[in-house]
């Protein structure tokens, strides 16, 4: 098993074997914005594009990213972000949103960064694990049907703990 | 920076093992660095990625992403891990001595 203090960059040049410690990388992902899932995303598939383990874990508001029914409709939250390229009075005005998002998904087309299904498509294939929290489960009556197929299971508070001995945790 | 001897020549690589010098590049240093890597025989399905990876590196100057030769290649991404288990996103490009991909997909 490897922990945190044992970790090697992964690739390191050796000129017999290479180090057998894998870094291991742990992502709770708990917004549902657009822009507040792909960080998360990016960041594991470019941890097992580099050979690390990495494990998404998806809670509250990040639970539309896994749910079947949401994840191709979630928006660029823009309302409330200092960042927005536009003025908080116009951002409230309908359908000022779904411009955002358009030309949001619009730019990430033409830099051709997948959809998010296609990304949770390509972190399974990568062999990242999708676990969804069981506490948002219930508190937005949701069951395992409702999940897209990549998630591979609902844990608890205490099972991610459990599953992420050694990893390094980030938040988002 | 530090040196590796690999197929009889010693070899100048950064920290995470790249060729430093990519003309120093022969098809036995790639069968050496996929060894240590792991990955005993290149297989032609290899060869096929590390080929396409060092045609694209020629034509665009960069390395192709994994997105890139998953579309370009046809290979798809749950193969690519099967043959470059310890991370293809550095293994390919490594192996087939160019530098390390600077896409993030």
């Amino acid at each position: 098993m490897s922990t945190l203090l044992d970790t090697a960059p992964t690739g390191a040049p050796s000129s017999t074997e290479e180090k057998d410690t894998t870094r291991k990388v742990a992502i709770i992902c708990s917004k549902g914005s657009l822009d507040m899932a792909y960080p998360g995303l990016i960041m594991a598939n470019a941890a097992r594009m580099m050979g690390m383990e990495a494990m998404l874990f998806f809670t509250f508001w990040g639970m539309d990213i896994v749910t079947d029914s949401k994840v191709d409709r979630l928006h660029a939250g823009m309302l409330g972000n200092p960042s927005s390229p536009m003025p908080h009075s116009l951002m409230g005005l309908p359908g000022m949103e779904a411009l955002a998002t358009r030309m949001m998904k619009k730019k990430m087309d033409e830099l051709d960064i997948p959809d998010v299904r296609e990304l949770l498509e390509t972190l399974d294939d990568a062999g990242a694990e999708l676990y969804a929290c069981q506490l948002a489960m219930e508190m937005f009556g949701l069951d395992e049907a409702d999940l897209i197929p990549q998630v591979k299971g609902v844990l608890t508070a205490m099972d991610f703990w459990t599953q992420t001995d050694g990893a390094q945790i980030v938040f988002i | 920076m530090s040196t590796l001897t690999l197929a009889g020549q010693t070899l100048e690589v950064d920290a995470q093992g790249f060729l430093l010098n990519p003309d120093q590049w022969t098809p036995e240093i790639a069968t050496e660095m996929a060894r240590n890597a792991g990955i005993d025989p290149l297989t032609d399905r290899h060869w096929q990625v590390l080929d396409f990876c060092r045609r694209d590196a020629a034509e665009k100057g960069t390395p192709p992403t994994l997105r890139r030769i998953t579309k370009q290649l046809g290979v798809p991404t749950k193969e690519l891990y099967a043959l470059f288990p310890k991370g293809p996103g550095i293994l390919a490009a490594r192996i087939a001595g160019l530098t390390k991909p600077k896409g993030c997909i």
